[in-house]
C-alpha cells in the first residue's frame, strides 16, 4: 500500500504566497481571539483558584449546584459538566483561593452533603492554587517553552545551517501560536498539562521538520546544479508518504486518547490534536519555503 | 548466524530479561519464598493522580517566626533596663520586627549596653526630643536569616512528626526553594483531616483570666493595660452552627506547650474524650508554682488564640499535669493529641497549593489510560501490517517490545507513572512507529533503484539513521526542559517520554534490524514484503 505514489511533484512552493497569506490568517485570527477573550482563558493552575470535582449518584442539574454553592456566599463559582453526561460529575471553580486550611473545599463538600446526603456525592478531586503559586508557574511554564526553543536552535545550527534554525523555528512559533489560538477560540482552560501538551507538540513538529531538512541536505550534495527551489520541493515531495504516514499513527493514538482519555485528559488530547495537524502542515507549507524566501530576499 | 548477529540477539534477549525482571512485581504482585527473594519487589510508583493523595506546598511565614522573636527580645530588654537602672517609660514593638523605645539620659550609656548584652540588634534611627531619646532598634541580618531559617528547619521536623504519628505510608515532606516545604501523602483517605493536622501552628499557652476587670466594658473597647480578649469558638455537633464566648485575659503567657512530655487521648465518666497532659520535670515545677500563687483563679489554656478552657484552679496542683476539655469528637483529640505532641510549629504556614485525589478516581483514570493504550496500539498495529505487511508486523513486534522496555525501565528506575505519563506512553506508541516508517521508507526507496533484498535493507537502515537520531534528538531536547520545569504530573510525563525516546531509538535502530537480519540470512527473504 502507498499513499504517496512514487514520483510525485507537487509544487509546495509555488503556491507559498497563498499558504504563508492563510498561516498569518489562522494566526491574526488567533491573536484576535486572546485579545477578545481579554487574554488566554487560564486554569487555577496559573491564576490561582480552588477547583472541586465531584460525582453525584444521580443526574442532577447545573442551575440546582449553583443554587446550593450560593446559598454558602459562593455565588459567583463556575460549575461544568465533566467528562460523559451519564456519569454525572462535574467541576465546580471558585477564584478565591481560601489559603486558610483550604476550609473552602470542606465547606463545599459540607453544603453538598448536608443536601444530598454522605453516599449521594463524592468529592473526587480538590485542588487549591494560591495566587503566588499561579504566577510562579506561568513564569516557569513560559521558560520552559523558551529554553526548548534555544535548544533547538542550537542543536539545528550546528548539524545544519543557521537559516535552517530559524525556519524550524518559525515553523514552532508557528504551531504553537495557533495551538494556544485554537484553546483561545474553544475557550478552553490553559493548564499546566496543556504546556506540556505544548511542548510535546514542538518536539513533535520538528521531528517532521528535520526529516525533510535532512533531504534537502542529501539533496543538496546529489543536485549541485538545481536551483535550491527545485531541490527544496523534491524534498519535500520524497518525503510527503512517511510526513502523511507518521502524522496519520500518531494521529489515530491521539484521536483513541481524546475519546477514551476521560475528562482530564480531554484538553491535552485536544492540543495535541490540533498540534499535529498543524505541525505536519508547517514542516511542508512553513519550515522549508521559508529558507528559498529568505535566499532570494538575499 | 555471524557473530555480529549472534551479539545483537544476546542483548535485545538480556534487555528484554532486564525489562520482565523488573516488571514482575507490578504484574503478578509480591513473591514469598525463593523467588521473592531474588525478584526485585518494586512495583511501578504510581503518582499522586493515579493512586489517590494530597500534594501540599506550605509556606513557612518566617517573618512572623522574626517578629515573635523580637516580642520576647522586648520582654527581656523591659527587664534589663529596669535593672541597669535606665529609666524607660516607652518601650513596643512596632513594624512587626523593630523595638521602639524612649530613653531618659545619655545615650551612650544605652548604646553601650546594647552592644555589650545584645549584639543581635542595631540601631535603625535615633533622635532626641528634649530630655528623651527616640530610638528605634531592628536585628540584624543575619541573626534574622538564621530565625527563617531555623523555622523551615524547624517546621519541617515537626510536620513529619506529626505525619508519622497520623499514620501515612511513604510520606514524601522535603524543602522546597528558601521557604517552602513540599508535602505528598499518597492513599490517604481523609484529606482535610490531614490538613488541618498539619496545618495548625499547635501553639498552647496558659494565661490567667482577668476577673479584676469588667469583660463588658473591655469588650466596649476599653481593653485594660495589659490584657487581651480572646474567645472560646466551638462548634455545636450536628448543625455546624459555631458559639463565641469571650475571654478578658491577662496578656502575659506563664507556660507554653514547649513543656510537655507527653499528650494522650483518655474518656471521662460521660465516655466523652479529652485530651490529657503531662509536663516534663520543668514543666512541672512551673505548673506548680503558677497554680500555688493563683488559687481561686482562672487558668485559661489557649491553642492557637482558641481558648479550650479555663477552668478555676481549686488547689495547688504538683503532680505536673493537666488536661484540655472541649466537645471532641474522638478523632479530633486524636488529632489534638498528636499535634501537641509533636510540638508547635515555629512560625504559622499558609497553604499555597493543595491537589487532593481520592482513591476512586484514580482507578477510573487508569482504566481508561489502559483502554486507550490497548486500543490505540490494535489501531496502529494494524495500520502497520496493512501498509507494509510482513516488514509491517516485524516494526509491530518492535513497538510490542518498546511498551514492554518503557515499563521495565519505569519499575527499574523507580520513576512515577502519572496521568500524563500514561498519556506520553500512548504518545510514544504512535511515535515510535516513526522510526520504523523512515526506515522503510527509504527501504521502498532503494529497491525502486533495482537494489538486492540485502543492499535495499543496508542502505535503507544507513541512510535513515541520521535522520532518525536528529529528530528524535531534538524531541529529547524537549523533553529535558520539560522534565526540568515540570512539577509532579508533569514531570512523569517527560519521564515517559524520554524513556519512550530511547527505547524506540534502540527497537527502531536495533531489533527490527536484527530480525530483518535473521530472515536474510536463513534465506527465508527473497522479496522484501514492504
Amino acid at each position: 500500500m502507498e499513499f504517496v505514489k512514487p514520483g510525485t511533484k507537487i509544487n509546495f512552493l509555488g503556491i507559498r504566497r497563498s499558504t504563508f497569506i492563510l498561516s498569518g490568517l489562522v494566526i491574526g485570527m488567533s491573536i484576535i481571539s486572546i485579545i477578545l477573550h481579554g487574554g488566554l482563558n487560564y486554569g487555577i493552575d496559573f491564576a490561582g483558584g480552588t477547583l472541586v470535582q465531584v460525582k453525584f449518584s444521580e443526574p442532577i442539574r447545573v442551575e440546582t449546584i449553583k443554587n446550593q454553592l450560593a446559598s454558602i456566599g459562593l455565588d459567583r463559582s463556575l460549575v461544568q459538566r465533566f467528562g460523559e453526561k451519564r456519569e454525572n460529575e462535574y467541576l465546580i471553580r471558585v477564584e478565591k483561593s481560601v489559603s486558610d486550611l483550604g476550609t473552602l473545599s470542606l465547606e463545599i463538600q459540607e453544603t453538598l452533603q448536608r443536601a444530598y446526603g454522605k453516599g449521594g456525592v463524592e468529592i473526587r478531586r480538590t485542588e487549591m492554587v494560591g495566587a503566588k503559586v499561579g504566577k510562579d508557574l506561568r513564569n516557569k511554564g513560559i521558560w520552559a517553552i523558551v529554553y526548548a526553543l534555544v535548544g533547538i536552535l542550537i542543536y539545528i545550527t550546528w548539524r545544519f545551517e543557521f537559516i535552517f534554525a530559524v525556519g524550524a523555528i518559525t515553523a514552532l512559533a508557528h504551531d504553537v501560536m495557533i495551538t494556544v489560538g485554537a484553546f483561545s477560540i474553544a475557550n478552553k482552560e490553559f493548564t499546566l498539562p496543556i504546556v506540556a501538551a505544548i511542548l510535546t507538540i514542538i518536539g513533535y513538529s520538528l521531528n517532521d521538520t528535520i526529516v525533510v531538512y535532512d533531504r534537502i541536505r542529501e539533496n543538496r550534495r546529489k543536485m549541485r546544479r538545481e536551483p535550491l527551489g527545485r531541490v527544496i520541493n523534491s524534498s519535500i515531495n520524497e518525503t510527503l508518504g512517511r510526513t502523511l504516514l507518521t502524522s496519520l499513527t500518531t494521529l489515530i493514538v491521539v484521536v483513541i486518547l481524546f475519546i477514551f482519555g476521560g475528562g482530564v485528559i480531554h484538553d491535552f488530547a485536544f492540543a495535541l490534536m490540533v498540534g499535529v495537524l498543524v505541525g505536519t502542515y508547517s514542516s511542508i507549507f512553513v519550515a522549508s519555503p521559508i529558507i528559498l524566501t529568505w535566499q532570494e530576499r538575499k | 548466524m555471524s557473530r555480529n548477529l549472534k551479539w545483537k540477539f544476546l542483548l535485545i534477549l538480556v534487555a528484554t530479561a532486564a525489562a520482565f525482571y523488573y516488571l514482575t512485581p507490578s504484574v503478578v504482585g509480591e513473591m514469598s519464598g525463593f523467588l521473592g527473594k531474588i525478584l526485585p519487589q518494586d512495583k511501578i510508583h504510581l503518582g499522586l493522580d493515579l493512586q489517590g493523595g494530597m500534594h501540599l506546598i506550605l509556606e513557612v511565614e518566617g517573618q512572623k517566626a522574626v517578629e515573635s522573636y523580637v516580642e520576647r527580645i522586648k520582654g527581656d530588654l523591659k527587664e534589663d533596663l529596669k535593672r541597669k537602672r535606665i529609666y524607660a517609660p516607652r518601650i513596643e514593638r512596632i513594624n512587626g520586627d523593630q523595638i521602639h523605645l524612649e530613653i531618659l539620659g545619655e545615650k551612650e550609656k544605652f548604646d553601650d549596653y546594647i552592644t555589650s548584652d545584645y549584639p543581635i540588634l542595631k540601631e535603625i534611627s535615633a533622635e532626641s526630643q528634649g530630655k528623651y531619646q527616640r530610638i528605634i532598634l531592628g536585628v540584624v541580618q543575619k541573626q534574622a536569616d538564621y530565625l527563617k531559617r531555623y523555622a523551615v528547619d524547624q517546621a519541617l521536623e515537626t510536620i513529619r512528626n506529626r505525619v508519622d504519628q497520623f499514620g501515612v505510608a511513604e510520606p514524601d515532606i522535603s524543602p522546597q526553594g528558601s521557604d517552602r516545604i513540599l508535602i505528598q501523602l499518597p492513599g490517604i483517605k481523609d484529606p482535610q483531616r490531614a490538613l488541618r493536622l498539619i496545618g495548625r501552628t499547635a501553639l498552647l499557652e496558659f494565661k490567667l483570666v482577668d476577673d479584676e476587670h469588667s469583660l463588658q466594658e473591655a469588650l466596649k473597647g476599653n481593653v485594660p493595660e495589659g490584657d487581651i480578649i480572646l474567645y472560646q469558638k466551638q462548634e455545636e455537633p450536628g448543625s455546624g452552627r459555631t458559639t463565641k464566648i469571650p475571654f478578658l485575659l491577662k496578656k502575659k503567657t506563664l507556660m507554653t506547650g514547649e513543656v510537655l512530655k507527653n499528650a494522650q487521648v483518655r474518656f471521662d465518666n460521660f465516655n466523652q474524650p479529652y485530651v490529657g497532659l503531662e509536663f516534663d520535670p520543668r514543666g512541672a515545677k512551673l505548673f506548680d508554682r503558677i497554680t500555688a500563687k493563683n488559687v481561686k483563679k482562672r487558668l485559661a489554656i489557649i491553642l492557637d488564640n482558641n481558648v479550650y478552657s479555663a477552668p478555676v484552679i481549686q488547689e495547688r496542683i504538683s503532680g505536673g499535669s493537666a488536661q484540655i476539655t472541649g466537645r471532641f469528637t474522638e478523632n479530633d483529640a486524636r488529632d489534638l493529641a498528636i499535634v501537641l505532641r509533636a510540638g508547635a510549629l515555629p512560625a504559622p504556614v499558609k497553604i499555597l497549593e493543595n491537589r487532593s485525589v481520592g482513591p476512586s478516581l484514580g482507578k477510573d483514570l487508569i482504566d481508561k489510560g489502559l483502554k486507550s493504550i490497548i486500543i490505540g496500539g490494535i489501531l496502529v498495529v494494524l495500520f502497520m501490517v496493512t501498509y507494509y505487511k510482513i516488514s509491517g508486523a516485524i516494526a509491530d513486534l518492535a513497538l510490542m517490545l518498546n511498551l514492554i522496555f518503557i515499563m521495565g525501565a519505569l519499575a527499574g528506575l523507580r520513576a512515577t507513572l502519572t496521568l500524563p505519563g500514561i498519556a506520553g506512553i500512548i504518545l510514544t506508541i504512535g511515535m515510535a512507529v516513526d522510526a520504523n516508517v523512515l526506515i522503510f521508507e527509504r527501504i521502498r526507496e532503494e529497491l525502486r533503484l533495482g537494489k538486492t533484498p540485502r543492499a535495499a535493507i543496508d542502505g535503507g537502515y544507513s541512510k535513515a539513521l541520521l535522520t532518525i537520531i536528529d529528530a528524535n534528538v531534538t524531541t529529547l531536547i524537549a523533553a529535558v526542559v520539560l522534565f526540568q520545569f515540570g512539577t509532579g504530573p508533569v514531570k512523569g510525563f517527560a519521564v515517559t517520554l524520554s524513556i519512550g525516546i530511547v527505547a524506540s531509538l534502540f527497537t527502531a535502530l536495533f531489533v527490527s534490524r536484527a530480525i530483518f537480519e535473521v530472515l536474510i540470512v536463513k534465506g527465508m527473504l527473497r522479496r522484501v514484503s514492504i
